[in-house]
């Protein structure tokens, strides 16, 4: 099977239907010169008005893949698939996932029901494999400090890939593996990565001379969406973490290197 | 308590992604009454792991691409050398390990914190707690225990750890929440601003089948059961056990001597027939010996 090819690509990990941010990020990719961009996933969440990202995503061209939220909002399940066993945090999950199901229409439940799990391109000399969680489970969490280089050797060896990209655990991070090989998570996009910065990330993937790797702290209008999430009804505790940069729900999934980092 | 049937339902090992070291035996300085295991400090059906054992096995674990390594007993700070192997841990991957916080002493933790601080990977200390008082907590642990594990985990706090309370459910059916709430609210009442806490079922077997009971036969997993199950919540689907006696199917089962089902990891592979009573709990429970951060249901 032959891929497509490119040489400079974008890469955006969970929206969490922060359409603002992702149009920003749109903007921002095309002014840094890519050839395509693309999102691994996780649409909606956390954010106001899922159906804001949908029309963003078609106009630009942007190449989707299936989140395990966008499989759960899509197959109509009846939760996230976060799978949080600390009540608080199933308490504001819950919240989250009825809104966002609530306000995504049918014709979009259905458009995420059929977007591929995961997606193959050639970069430059690298195949390049993305995927939501993990190229062997749609939400495993890939944490730095809780994936071995050994363990990414061989999920990198078993899918034949010189480059995985992931999302979902919502902090980027990257390593360089042994003969030229590559692990990227690529942030996301719906929320600040809980180190007081109201910025969001993305990443771009150059293969004109070798792999660059270059993560983009991208700056949009973060007023506006805390603005959309109050008069939408959204919880305070959603709307602190915008406006400051800081988690304050669903802790429970960060390893004890990337809680440390945080405030809560 | 076990029943052998040759209809129980086989589960295959997937992926070898958590490593666990029965490190410090069955040898324990507190005598839970819940212990599935009956650790007790005369308690010597496992003995100590070898250092040298404990590094062959974590070079061997390499090619088998493990993810996770977690360390128990008995009470792993008993072991002479547990901070040594802890050093031998960090720089490959992620460790954590189940204490009940009582014996660790300032000096292993300032070297562990700054073993921790080399590497690019997390040390979770799990600290075992039954109860968010004395009151609660004693008739279990031992007395006065609830006080020196809170100790424990100030000490950890002082050397920059998060230590996970992890909470036994030895309560009756119900109230999960409230206790959730009110061991969050002791946390912090106690000066761990922001505690996290895990709470596991209890496994009716050792010591906790006289404490509360044992598995009727009826409380087994069956073929039926299966169907559309997702497996990868069993632990011993991702998990093996190794031991100074060798390695078992999962951190559970070590009393079973049918779960020994080899001396390296690599003969240990093979499927394991899902027939105890304490599977029907990890089938119920789903993934409950594992950290949270390794990572959800199978939805791919």
């Amino acid at each position: 099977m032959s891929l497509e090819r490119y040489q400079r690509i974008a890469a955006i990990g969970g929206v969490y239907s922060n359409h603002l941010a992702l149009g920003a990020a749109v903007a921002d990719a095309r002014r840094r010169g890519v050839d395509a961009i693309f999102c691994q996933g996780d649409l909606g969440a956390f954010g106001p008005h899922p159906d804001k990202v949908f029309p963003i995503l078609l106009d630009a061209g942007v190449q989707v893949m299936q989140g395990n939220y966008d499989n759960s909002i899509g197959e109509g399940l009846a939760d996230c698939q976060c799978g949080y066993t600390d009540p608080r945090d199933n308490h504001f999950a819950k919240i989250s996932y009825q809104y966002t199901f609530a306000n995504t229409s049918d014709r979009w439940k259905a458009w995420m029901r059929e977007l591929p799990q995961s997606i193959r391109i050639q970069l430059g000399r690298y195949a390049v494999l993305m995927s939501h969680g993990s190229p062997r489970k749609m939400n495993e969490f890939l944490w730095e400090s809780t994936t071995p280089t050994h363990f990414l050797e061989r999920v990198l060896r078993e899918h034949q890939a010189d480059v995985v990209l992931a999302t979902h655990t919502g902090i980027h991070w990257k390593r360089e593996l042994p003969e030229d090989r590559h692990f990227v998570n690529v942030g996301v996009i719906g929320r600040p990565e809980n180190d007081g910065h109201r910025h969001v990330w993305y990443t771009i993937l150059d293969a004109r001379d070798g792999l660059r790797v270059e993560f983009i702290p991208l700056e949009y209008d973060y007023r506006s969406l805390a603005q959309e999430m109050e008069g939408e009804g959204l919880p305070q505790e959603f709307i602190d973490t915008v406006l400051t940069g800081w988690w304050t729900t669903c802790l429970e999934i960060l390893p004890a290197k990337e809680r440390k980092r945080g405030k809560f | 308590m076990t029943t052998t049937s040759s209809d129980a339902p086989r589960a295959e090992l997937t992926a070898l992604d958590d490593l666990w070291f029965q490190v410090a035996g069955t040898l324990c300085n507190l005598t839970c009454t819940h212990c599935f295991i009956s650790c007790s400090p005369s308690n010597h059906a496992f003995e100590l792991m070898e250092l040298a054992d404990v590094k062959r096995l974590l070079e061997e674990s390499k090619a088998l691409a493990v993810k996770e390594y977690y360390f128990t007993g008995g009470e792993p700070f008993l072991h002479p050398h547990m901070v040594e192997i802890l050093e031998a841990t960090l720089p490959i991957g992620p460790a954590t390990v189940l204490t009940n916080a009582t014996v660790m002493r300032p000096s292993q933790l300032k070297r562990l914190a700054a073993a921790e601080s080399r590497s690019i990977y997390s040390l979770e200390l799990r600290v075992s707690i039954d109860g968010y008082s004395p009151e609660m907590n004693d008739p279990i642990r031992g007395l006065g225990t609830f006080r020196r594990a809170m100790e424990g985990v100030k000490l950890l706090l002082d050397h920059g750890f998060l230590p996970i309370v992890t909470v036994a459910q030895t309560w009756k059916d119900g109230g999960d929440d409230e206790v959730f709430r009110r061991f969050v609210a002791m946390l912090q009442a106690e000066g761990y601003s922001r505690p996290r806490v895990k709470m596991i079922p209890t496994l009716r077997i050792g010591a906790e089948e006289k404490r509360s009971r044992g598995y009727s036969e009826s409380e087994r997993v069956t073929a039926e059961m299966m169907d559309g199950f997702d497996a990868s919540q069993l632990i011993c689907t991702h998990s093996r056990m190794a031991t100074d006696r060798g390695i078992y199917v999962c951190p559970i089962l070590i009393d079973s001597p049918e779960a020994r089902l080899g001396s390296t990891l690599s003969e240990s592979a093979g499927p394991y027939p899902l027939q105890h009573g304490a599977c029907f709990t990890c089938y119920v429970g789903g993934a409950i010996c594992s950290n949270f951060s390794s990572g959800g249901r199978d939805v791919s």
